[in-house]
């Protein structure tokens, strides 16, 4: 028998192996910011020992499966996440999140000064230069983008 | 084939560039005469004032037998009724073979060659890249000391916001010289360019002392501490000024050391260096002409 650190869910996701301190940057992803998205429970669970190695932060929605714009995001801030689908107390599906080669529209460049920020018909993009730690490079203005998380869109 | 960064160009491109750049030399100067690029036309796109690259690009375009158009006035101009670049772009493309583009935000450029379908060159993206520049700065050495190998390049001023120092600093470890950076600790070479510089080959040394650093170097590369990147006039101060290329200074210096400066400068270089057999600023200022010529020639397949 497993030992939970919450209540099993019946239904819902979990993503576990968020790195240690990102839990609520997965939130923000998820919605839990703006009020009315999420209309069933999500508990957190923050600095527990990972099974892998060191620390890791775990998000429990209950009744809700993630799009995978969300999932493509959560990869950008937690390149070890897995997603588990629960169905009926069991992982019924499970698999890692990927960081893409390039990311297009889903991070906004950190330099005020790109001209991705301006009203331009384009998208942001960024080349991917390591998957973990996530380094991403503006294409444009070929500036590193600093705090990812504080940039996504 | 759009050159935005200096990475657009492989190192065998870089070093054609600057052969062909050499045997350009007669016809910028007007000795020779070309028809080479007859029949083409340069759209000039300067959101930002300049002089030395919009008028040698134009003079580039025009001793190779081509035509050039402009924005004419940016207030008179649709810009100012606030069309996107983009747009411009779009616009501009169809009525020319070649675009050259100054603006004033970075990866301007970049965008401009997404929406081109004919070539654009980068002449300055606000403190992004500026390949031609670089290119003219590695014309004047080579054309000067032959080799780059094992020079010592002193590079001084403003090496965190300069526009062309970065690439500068990366493509000349890429061709085995030594680097010293000479800065003010907030106004040193960004740990980004540093690294690229190490992942090159190059072992820079990062110092504040000019006078420390002048008995060795070949070329001694000036920039100027440029006020519009200071957010404020106190901190702009505190800098400005501390470093000052003189007769004084250049006592100890070799007497083949070379010193070079993109222009315009303030006060970063007494104007009693001028006549002195180390001032080369003026020649580097020249060399944006046969450079950009070859450029032109290399992009639109000129014959020459
Ligand atoms: N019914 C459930 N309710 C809540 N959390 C669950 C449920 N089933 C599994 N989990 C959690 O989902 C994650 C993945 O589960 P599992 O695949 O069994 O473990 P692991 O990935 O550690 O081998 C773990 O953090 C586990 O605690
Ligand atoms: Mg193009
Ligand atoms: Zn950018």
């Amino acid at each position: 028998m497993k030992e939970f650190k919450v209540t099993p869910i019946r239904n819902g996701t979990v993503i576990d192996h968020i790195d240690c301190g990102m839990a609520l940057k997965v939130l923000r992803i998820i919605g839990m910011t703006d009020g009315g998205k999420v209309q069933s429970p999500v508990s957190v669970l923050m600095h527990v020992p990972s099974k892998k190695e060191g620390w890791k932060d775990v998000v429990k929605v209950e009744d809700r499966e993630l799009d995978p714009k969300e999932v493509d995001k959560i990869a950008l801030i937690a390149p070890k996440a897995t997603i588990n689908i629960i169905r009926d107390f069991n992982v019924a599906e499970k698999y890692s999140v990927r960081m893409p080669e390039r990311v297009v529209g889903k991070a906004r460049c950190s330099n005020p000064n790109c001209i991705t920020n301006q009203s331009e018909p384009v998208e942001p993009e960024f080349v991917v230069e390591s998957k973990d730690p996530p380094v991403l490079r503006c294409v444009y203005c070929d500036r590193q983008l600093d705090d990812i998380a504080g940039n996504l869109l | 084939m759009d050159i935005v960064s200096i990475r657009d160009l492989s190192r065998e491109q870089i070093e054609q560039v600057l052969e062909r750049s050499e045997r350009m030399i007669p016809y910028a100067r007007g000795e020779m005469s070309s028809k080479a690029l007859d029949g083409k036309i340069l759209a000039t796109l300067f959101f930002e004032p300049s002089t030395r690259t919009r008028m040698s690009f134009e003079s580039a375009m025009m001793r190779l037998g081509g035509r050039i158009t402009d924005l004419g006035v940016p207030s008179m101009s649709s810009i100012s009724k606030g069309e996107s670049l983009a747009d411009t772009i779009r616009m501009v493309e169809v009525y020319s073979d070649i675009i050259v583009i100054r603006h004033p935000r970075e990866g301007a450029a970049r965008l401009a060659a997404r929406f081109s379908s004919k070539p654009v060159i980068n002449a300055g993206d606000g403190a992004g890249q500026h390949p031609t520049q670089t290119l003219l700065d590695l014309f004047t050495i080579k054309r000067i000391k032959k080799d780059f190998d094992k020079l010592k390049v002193v590079m001084v001023g403003d090496l965190k916001y300069g526009r062309t120092v970065h690439s500068m600093a990366e493509a000349l470890s890429s061709f085995g010289v030594e680097l010293t950076f000479v800065a003010p600790a907030a106004l040193q070479m960004p740990k980004e360019t540093v690294k690229q510089v190490e992942k090159a080959g190059g072992k820079p040394k990062l110092t504040n002392r000019l006078e420390e650093t002048i008995a060795d170097a070949d070329v001694l590369y000036v920039t100027r501490i440029q006020k519009e990147r200071f957010p404020d006039l106190a901190e702009y101060q505190k800098v400005a000024g501390m470093y000052r290329v003189d007769k004084r200074l250049l006592r100890e210096a070799k007497s083949d050391l070379i010193v070079m400066h993109p222009l315009p400068r303030v006060d970063e270089i007494d104007p009693e260096v001028d006549d002195t057999q180390h001032a080369k600023y003026f020649e580097q200022a020249f060399n944006g002409v046969p450079v950009r010529m070859a450029l032109l020639n290399l992009v639109l397949g000129g014959e020459l």
